[in-house]
């Protein structure tokens, strides 16, 4: 009888499985509770408190980048939500940066010029062989190597580079200006109708329209035109040398600088091998296929290659949106002040509060990467759904 | 009479290729001259600034250089070249940090050995192939002793490595280490179980949802809080741990990648014969899966390649930190580019021969499958 | 005559998509049994079920007085006896011929290799091929390959072959050459099951003809009655179809 029981508990599938299942889950749940009370028996001994309240004691240190007022006074969940945006600031702008720079690498590597073709291949291979931080350190040495303010040098007017920073002027809006943005916004809905009225009636007529100049026209003039209407609502704050220091414009830091440069130079290598496999993989057959059909070749480019070739590159393109993100928090290198520098560091080493501070920000992270995942599997599904029909 | 044909026939070749690639079309004509100016211009800089206006040992008085007041750049305003006497200069520490310096033959010792270790690996038509893959086991534990010290050997500290030796240890440690890791969380990540699977999945998704930088603070911080206290692990072993389960997961994916390649067939042939689930995987789907994923794996190992350079922010001196430790130094600060470029070229030449070597696979795998 | 597999009321569903249907079976000894019928019948899931590759929701399926349940080591058992052989022969591409023989007894047996080689190189000889031991599958002809999946199962020595359309992935000169080796294993007192629409080889070899159609079994009768005198009209109207064809 016992005997049939341990057998069926062995070699039975289900019951096996169920074994193993809790044996696992067992040991797993061994191993969190031995470290956890390893860990409160450790931060007793070590006169470590722990818990959240550490968020509402002010700060003790400043922050220069950020996004919204902080001062030392400020709270630690504060600096928080200061490197948080710094985080996202930087990951924005890298992406933007390191997309244009990607495609336009990508789209060389295909030139029918073989200087520039291997130009553009000997960025890629140097660039995504050395490691980012690495990069992102050389490039913040050569602009803290830029002259000192009083030799600035003047690159348009009212634009300086120096060793801190590049300054630039400030726009200063009047009032009027909503109303230029918003026949701007406007232009835009109006070119999406227009777009989509042509090209019914192209595909009723067949007469084919110039959509694409007829609507750039619209989207460019109509809020210049406003822009006149309203009396010119927008002025230049430019900054001047005064004693040691310029007043007036804005600063962006070098710090800021060499992060964005070196995380999108980076990623540009990686994002123009997928722009340019994803061109490759769609123009083999169907380009020829569609200049067969007698299209203008710019129109096969925009009608066919691109848009396929889109659907093939996005999913690529945005687990290297992830990638940069990620290394947004290299910024410790070199003292910008993201997340991980200031919150995951400065506070932490305030606080000792390592579990709950390490915690938070992984989880913020991990929470960035989830959210882009996510709306990458929608739009994957969106596609693939359009494919099918 | 047919050696003037062929000649010309040939020369016909270059010029039709020069054509079509260089000057098809007034466009394609101005391209080239601009890139040819473009190369010029960067080229002459860049070779007037790393080798014929640079010193190397001495300067351009011939006095040897010692410190960065004697680079020659530093004593005429008309010279610009490079000062690579820092890497002459510190070129023990880059290549062994602080190894103490009578013993460093154990570190070239393990140099030398490593390419007999991983040779194995690479090839699968290497003659005598299985004793360079007993070697490849035997390996790990010569070189711990060999570094590490034991009976026989005195201890050198992990505290006094560095420079490439810390670089390639984290590297081919966490390589090495990661790989049956990541072997068991794919095959897990497969699993019919759901706590086994779903375990995997949260695993592997938390590591690859999260920079390297917070796993290494947490491995830094947080593992002697999580260790009784008669363990623990140094610097170097935490950046270890860090690394290696950060590379599981990112190889994980890339072995799942293999598994589904391999199709059901294979399983339900080798079940047929009566073979259990380890046998059918150890036998059958591995082997198949395996190799179809070298490719991937071998780019997520470049990725850990590169990215070992982080532990420098924990403190560590890998190359990179032995790097900036140089230019802390009063006698070379300021010779930036020198290092920079000096480490971006070692980093460069471990990395681009590895994407060759996957390009290789992939190429390898095409022409086996056809 | 002793009942080698047996399948009572045997019921399947894919989610709620039912398969199979009250299906009953029985096999004795040393015979040979082809199974017939159109394309999602269900005939492939029936005899994929008799070594569990797939498994029923209801009914009982008794192989060798085993009945097969969610018991591993039942199954295992079964599967050393049952040997099987599929229509995309599913080779393993990464071994040798040899060792894609010699692989079961081996791991399986726990065979010493240098024996485990000799009984493969006989039964490559038995089908004929003795010369492509070295060869890897990529490198043989589709008949080829077959013929050396038939001896990667007869090395385990079953006695009960399962045969899953072995020939329809094959070029038309190629399926003598495996047919003629199934044929001499019929002689040899094998017992057969075999899905097939060969029907020239189920006239020579058969004792039983099983038609199926929609999961369940519509036909069973001995060759002669089943060519010559079809019961029921979708035998008919099949046969009618694949005779010709
Ligand atoms: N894994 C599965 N999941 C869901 N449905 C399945 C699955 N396998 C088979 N089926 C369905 O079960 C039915 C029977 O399949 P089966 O393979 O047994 O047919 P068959 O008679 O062997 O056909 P054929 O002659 O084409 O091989 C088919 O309708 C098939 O679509
Ligand atoms: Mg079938």
């Amino acid at each position: 009888m016992e005997s049939y029981f341990v057998r069926k508990l062995i070699f039975d599938e289900k019951s096996r499985s169920l074994l193993i299942q809790t044996l696992v889950i067992g040991l797993f749940a061994l191993f969190i509770y031995l470290i956890a009370q390893q860990t409160a028996y450790n931060l007793e001994k070590r006169g470590i408190s722990s818990g959240f309240d550490f968020l509402n004691i002010s700060a003790g240190y400043d922050i220069s980048i950020r996004l919204i007022p902080f001062t030392s006074e400020d709270t630690h969940l504060r600096a928080y939500f200061v490197g948080l945006l710094n985080t996202l600031m930087i990951a924005v702008c890298g992406c933007f940066l390191a997309t244009i720079m990607g495609f336009l690498v990508g789209v060389i590597r295909l030139s029918s010029n073989w200087l520039f073709r291997n130009i553009a291949y000997v960025y890629v291979e140097f660039t995504r062989n050395v490691p980012v931080l690495l990069q992102i350190i050389l490039y913040y040495s050569i602009l803290l190597h830029l002259p000192k303010i009083k030799q600035a040098i003047e690159i348009f007017d009212g634009f300086f580079l120096t060793n801190r920073g590049f300054f630039t002027p400030s726009p200063i809006f009047k009032e009027g200006f909503s109303i230029v943005l918003c026949s701007f916004i406007v232009a835009i809905i109006v070119s999406i109708f227009i777009k989509r009225i042509l090209k019914k009636k192209q595909e009723q007529t067949g007469k084919q329209y110039p959509i694409f100049y007829i609507n750039s026209a619209l989207i460019i003039l109509t809020p210049i035109l406003f822009y006149y209407i309203m009396g010119r609502p927008l002025e230049f704050d430019t900054p001047v040398l005064k004693g040691f220091n310029f007043k007036g414009g804005m600063v962006i830091r070098p710090e800021f600088l060499g992060m964005l440069f070196g995380l999108s130079i980076y990623t540009a290598a990686f994002i123009s091998e997928t722009v340019r496999s994803g061109i490759i993989a769609v123009s083999k057959g169907q380009r020829e296929a569609s200049q067969a059909l007698g299209l203008k070749n710019n129109l096969v480019m925009r009608l066919i290659v691109i848009p396929q070739a889109l659907r093939v590159i996005i999913p690529p393109l945005t687990s290297q949106y992830l990638n940069l993100t990620k290394n947004s928090s290299l910024g410790i290198a070199i003292g910008y002040a993201d997340l991980v520098h200031g919150f995951g560091g400065i506070s932490l080493n305030q606080t000792g509060r390592a579990i709950e501070i390490m915690l938070m920000v992984m989880l913020t992270y991990l929470t960035i990467s989830l959210t882009i995942s996510l709306f990458m599997n929608i739009y994957n599904k969106s596609v693939q759904f359009k494919g099918n029909a | 009479m047919t050696a003037f044909s062929n000649q010309s026939l040939m020369r016909n070749k270059y010029y039709s290729w020069i054509i079509k690639n260089l000057f098809s079309s007034w466009v394609n004509s101005l391209m080239t001259v601009v890139a040819i100016i473009f190369i010029y211009e960067v080229g002459t800089f860049f070779l007037n600034w790393a080798i014929f206006g640079a010193d190397f040992r001495t300067n351009f008085r011939g006095e040897l250089i010692t410190d960065r007041t004697l680079c020659s750049k530093n004593i005429s305003p008309g010279e610009f070249g490079a000062c690579w006497a820092i890497i002459y200069a510190r070129w023990d520490q880059f290549m062994y940090g602080f190894y103490p310096i009578e013993q460093v033959w154990r570190v070239n010792f393990v140099y030398v050995l490593l390419p007999l270790a991983i040779i194995g690996i690479l090839f699968d038509k290497l003659p005598f192939r299985k004793y360079f893959i007993y070697f490849t086991f035997i390996y790990p534990f010569l070189a711990y002793f060999m570094l590490y010290g034991g009976p026989g050997l005195s201890v050198v500290g992990t505290n006094k490595w560095g420079g490439l030796l810390v670089t390639l240890f984290l590297g081919v440690t966490g390589i090495g280490l990661a790989f049956p890791l990541s072997i068991v969380l794919a095959l897990g990540r497969r699993s019919k179980m759901p706590i086994v699977k779903s375990l995997c999945v949260v695993f592997i998704e938390f590591i690859r949802g999260v920079p390297l930088i917070t796993l290494l603070f947490t491995a830094n911080v947080m593992l002697p809080l999580f260790l009784p206290d008669g363990v623990n692990p140094d610097n170097l072993l935490r950046a270890l741990v860090a690394v290696t389960l950060f590379q599981s997961a990112y190889m994980a994916e890339a072995i799942r990648g293999g598994l589904q390649a391999i199709p059901r067939g294979q399983i339900e042939a080798a079940q047929s014969l009566g073979l259990n689930y380890w046998q059918t995987t150890r036998k059958i789907i591995l082997p198949q899966a395996l190799k179809i994923a070298i490719p991937p794996i071998v780019n997520t190992c470049i990725g850990l390649f590169k990215d070992t350079s982080l532990v420098l922010i924990i403190g560590l001196f890998d190359l990179l930190g032995i790097g900036r430790a140089a230019l802390a130094d009063m006698t070379w600060t300021k010779l930036y580019y020198e290092v920079y470029v000096f480490i971006s070229l070692v980093f460069f030449i471990f990395c681009f021969g590895m994407s060759r070597y996957s390009l290789y696979l992939e190429k390898k795998l095409k022409t086996d499958n056809s | 005559m002793e009942r080698v597999i047996q399948l009572e009321k045997v019921n399947k569903w894919y989610d709620d998509f039912h398969v199979l249907k009250d299906i009953d079976l029985n096999v004795q000894k040393g015979q040979k049994i082809v199974v017939c019928g159109p394309s999602g019948s269900g005939k492939s899931t029936m005899i994929r079920c008799i070594n569990r590759l797939e498994a029923h929701q209801k009914g009982q399926i008794v192989v060798h007085g085993t009945e097969l349940t969610n018991d591993l080591k039942n199954i295992d058992m079964i599967r050393k006896n049952v040997g099987m052989v599929f229509q995309q022969f599913n080779l393993f591409p990464h071994l040798s011929v040899i060792d894609n023989i010699s692989l079961a007894p081996i791991w399986v047996k726990k065979m010493p290799k240098k024996e485990a080689e000799d009984i493969a190189m006989s039964y490559l000889e038995k089908v004929k091929i003795p010369e492509q031991a070295q060869k890897f599958p990529g490198q043989l002809s589709g008949g080829q390959q077959q013929r050396v999946a038939i001896a990667r199962s007869l090395a385990m020595n079953p006695d009960i072959m399962l045969f899953d359309e072995p020939t329809s992935a094959l070029d038309p000169e190629m399926i003598k050459e495996v047919l003629d080796v199934m044929i001499q294993l019929a002689e040899e007192g094998m017992t057969m099951l075999v899905v097939t629409h060969e029907m020239g080889f189920a006239k020579t070899v058969a004792d039983q003809m099983i038609f199926m159609d929609e999961g369940k079994i519509v036909e069973q009768a001995t060759p002669d009655e089943f060519f010559n005198n079809p019961k029921s009209d979708r035998t008919k109207l099949f046969l009618s179809q694949i005779l010709n064809h």
